[in-house]
């Protein structure tokens, strides 16, 4: 089979696989979701402080709450038939456009968060395999571990007061200089000012991970028998730990990756918080708290979607990195 | 100068802070304001929109207060200053009010203010606005003989209407621009047009908005400020570090923890300032479920009161930051009654009074057990909580405290009603009409209303004693209405009042003239200015 029909063969059953998944996890979130106690009134009536009974029943019957339970998913998805994913009457906005404000943020936080865990995990990874029950390797070890137990906010804050309140190089919070009319180099420097604090907290923990798995991975390679075999051949030490051994040990790799990748999602709504990063993560906290359904459901959906594509990738990703996989 | 109240009803309740020494031109006379700068100001949490006509949330008013105008502001002891209005007064017998509005006025659009904007927004209030429906429920036509007189006539008196104009409460929107449509999804609930001084410009969901000076406000030469810059930041700690770095330069109601203050105010550069809440005064209280068996018996409810000291919520749970009030209208209030100490600490008492009750100690158990909801907002009523079930062990209640959202808890304690007793803050705000007397009116039992009548309470003599007093025009008469009022929930206590919390406003202290009125950071924020 050549590669063009392999990674066809993937599509196709990965598009199979997704969209019944994905109809799922919209009628369980839908379900989930009313299961909360209390209603986006509630909260809209909570916050104000003060609330008559009219004032509620028009907030409700504003956000179609007052309809029955499976005329409110009937009506969402038939909206979804639609492409559209609705409403947010707190927002008063589109769903899409909402999400699509936020989206860049979070990709933006996300890939370079993963970007920085998997350069730092593969590398420390290798270090601690090529010197594995040596001195580098207890150190590692050490502080994967570390990094592996320290909550994110926890880091991201302490990464605030040093390097935002203390020493005065970064700022403490936001996606960008508010205001400021930046353009080129500029703009993506101040960009990159604010990313990299969440950034660095938000890949502390993976980079932990990827740290301890590639060097396991690496480990269990360099007992076999082409390993020797390159060895034998006279090949310089690390020549082998790169092209051999590493490029063999990067496929569990991938599928944790493909498995982060729907977590990071979740693990950035704590980064976003602590940083006020205006990310999907946040949008859906605040949507949780307070009870905006269709904003909810709308993150879920892309979010699951995100998972899909990503899952999609890693599977191409390995049929390249090992052809034996069909 | 400004036509006044003939019956000048407004003065004596300047009377208490007026009298606690604070002088709000100290400020403004240290220099003369300078032009020009940004003030990053904090908004918390977030805004649903940006207009308060129909969105009383804290951030909503603060949002809402700097483009849309009131028709009036008010000074520290609540008294009326022009806004709108120029000029405003009273029929003898309280049913018709009058005010000249301002000439020359014009809409961000451009186009002309004029009294049709306020009786358009007045009829609006009355209709979407959370408390407008019953601040104005006496209203029958707003009349606008000229551009320029409106003339609000009321079926019944309302002594606290002229409490409740200021912008934040009460926003005049341009009639232009909201007849057409439903009020509720108008685009420019997001993106308000106003007379105020500063324009909306942007707004990026979840990170900021920014308003720009408005060079045309009728105030000539205010505001003083070329941009004013709200920052979404939803994590306390993060909060105080941007107030450290000077990424914030003002924020309200408690921007950051309470016991992160004494560490802040070290700093030289940021002040707190705890004036400017007068139309919130916020009051924490236990709410007890009057159907439940064991705690509809006032001698357990009172045997509670012994045993909890007002003074430990007073000096630990809000780090002092808190005035003791054992009654519903607080001592900033001129309709407190000072007479009415707090029931005194006295666990002995307290034992006594649940022997009596019929719940002796078990053989060294407790007599019995009850689970405390605390409001989820900020972590003061959750430390409260917290000290209720210590305090409480004391004399033999075993209490489990109970945690969950906003939402579930309005849900449980104002639609289920699965709650024993709450720990809850309810705001007071500028008269006891509005802001107290629905937490006691039995008419105001509604299932499923938040901060209505929790604990169920009903009694025919309060009931009469508050409709008396929301529209008693003669200041005397309403005061002694109000102090009897407040003897009597004292001794039969459906709520048990603790203390009305002080809110802290944090500063940077380049930031002048940011609290300058009773309404504080809901004010309009056009004198202030940034100090080089």
């Amino acid at each position: 089979m050549n590669r063009r029909t392999r990674f066809a063969a993937i599509a196709r059953r990965t598009a199979w696989q997704a969209l019944p998944t994905v109809l799922a996890i919209v009628i369980l979130n839908f379900f989930l979701l009313k299961l909360m106690p209390g209603d986006a009134a509630d909260v809209l009536a909570g916050e104000a402080g003060s609330a008559t009974a009219e004032t509620l029943q028009a907030l409700r019957a504003k956000f179609g709450l007052d309809q029955p339970v499976l005329h409110q998913l009937g009506a969402y998805l038939s909206h979804l038939a639609h492409g559209s994913l609705g409403y947010s009457p707190r927002y008063d906005a589109p769903v899409l456009q909402l999400i699509l404000s936020r989206l860049p943020n979070t990709l933006l936080l996300m890939g370079t968060a993963l970007g920085l865990a998997l350069v730092a995990g593969v590398v420390l990874g290798a270090v601690m395999a090529h010197w594995a029950g040596k001195w580098p390797d207890r150190v590692l070890s050490v502080l994967a571990l570390l990094l592996y137990s320290t909550p994110g906010f926890w880091i991201g804050l302490l990464a605030i007061v040093l390097f935002s309140v203390h020493l005065g190089w970064l700022p403490s919070g936001g996606d960008a200089t508010i205001g400021a009319q930046l353009h080129g180099f500029a703009r993506f420097a101040d960009v990159a000012r604010h990313v990299l604090l969440p950034a660095v907290t938000l890949a502390t923990f993976f980079v932990a991970i990827y740290a301890r798995l590639t060097r396991a991975a690496m480990l269990e390679v360099q007992r076999q028998d082409f390993v020797r075999t390159a060895h034998a051949k006279g090949l310089h030490p690390l020549r082998v730990t790169v092209r051999h051994v590493l490029r063999n040990a990067l496929m569990p790799l991938t599928t944790m990756i493909g498995i982060h990748f729907g977590t990071l999602l979740g693990g950035a709504a704590v980064t976003e918080t602590v940083f006020s990063w205006p990310g999907l993560g946040r949008l859906a906290l605040d949507a949780v708290m307070a009870r905006d359904f269709s904003v909810l459901l709308g993150v879920l959906l892309l979010s699951s979607l995100l998972v899909i594509v990503a899952n999609v990738a890693v599977d191409l990703l390995q049929a390249w990195l090992d052809p034996r996989i069909a | 100068m400004a036509g006044f109240n003939r019956r000048d009803f407004l003065v004596s309740s300047g009377v208490a802070l007026a009298s606690a020494g604070l002088s709000p031109l100290a400020y403004a006379q240290d220099a003369t304001p300078k032009r020009g700068g940004t003030l990053n100001m904090l908004i918390n949490p977030e805004p649903p929109v940006l207009v308060s006509i129909f969105q009383t949330t804290g951030p909503a008013l603060v949002a809402s207060s700097k483009v849309l105008e009131g028709l009036l502001a008010y000074d520290f002891d609540l008294k009326p200053k022009p806004q709108l209005a120029t000029a405003w007064n009273a029929s003898p017998d309280g049913l018709k009010y009058t005010f000249t509005l301002r000439q020359n006025v014009k809409w961000h659009d451009g186009e002309p203010f004029t009294s049709a904007d306020v009786a358009f927004s007045i009829e609006l209030l009355k209709s979407i606005h959370p408390r407008g429906r019953s601040t104005f429920a006496n209203v029958t036509r707003v009349s606008t003989p000229d551009a320029r007189t409106a003339i609000i006539e009321l079926s019944k008196p309302a002594p606290y209407l002229l409490k409740a104009l200021s912008a934040g409460e009460s926003p005049i929107v341009p009639k232009h621009l909201y007849a057409n449509g439903d009020p509720l999804t108008n685009p420019h609930n997001n993106a308000p047009i106003g007379t105020g001084p500063f324009r909306f410009k942007s707004w990026a969901r979840g990170a900021s908005i920014v308003y720009e000076r408005n060079p045309d406000y009728w105030d000539a030469g205010k505001p003083y400020i070329d941009s004013l810059v709200f920052k979404v930041i939803p994590d306390a700690a993060a909060r105080s570090a941007a107030f450290e770095t000077g990424a914030l330069d003002l924020g309200g109601e408690n921007p950051v923890p309470l016991s992160d203050l004494p560490r802040l105010t070290q700093l030289p550069q940021l002040a707190v300032e705890t004036r400017g809440y007068r139309f919130l005064e916020p009051l924490s209280e236990i709410d007890f479920n009057l159907d439940h068996p064991i705690l509809k018996d006032v001698r357990v409810r009172q045997a509670i009161a012994h045993a909890i000291n007002p003074q430990v919520v007073q000096k630990t749970i809000a780090y002092g930051y808190a005035d003791i009030s054992p009654t519903p209208i607080t001592p900033a209030s001129p309709y407190h009654d000072a007479k009415l100490a707090p029931y005194p600490f006295d666990t002995a008492n307290a034992e006594k009074l649940l022997d009596a009750a019929g719940y002796p100690r078990k053989n060294g158990g407790p007599r019995f057990q009850l689970t405390h909801d605390f409001l989820p907002y900020g972590d003061m009523y959750r430390r409260q909580a917290d000290y209720v079930k210590s305090a409480l062990a004391r004399v033999g209640i075993d209490v489990t405290v109970r945690s969950q959202d906003l939402p579930s808890f309005l849900k449980r304690v104002y639609a289920d009603r699965q709650f024993d007793f709450t720990s809850i803050g309810v705001n007071t705000l500028f008269d006891p009409s509005v802001g107290v007397q629905r937490l006691y009116w039995s008419k105001n039992i509604r299932p499923g209303v938040p901060f209505s009548n929790a604990p169920h309470y009903s009694n025919a003599q309060v009931d009469a004693l508050l409709e008396s007093a929301s529209i008693e025009t003669d200041e005397t008469k309403r005061v002694a209405l109000y102090q009897q009022f407040q003897q009597i929930v004292y001794r039969d206590l459906p709520i048990l009042n603790l203390v009305a919390p002080r809110m802290v406003t944090v500063a940077n202290r380049r930031v002048r003239n940011h609290t300058v009125s009773a309404q504080g950071l809901e004010g309009n924020l056009a004198d202030v200015y940034l100090s080089a």
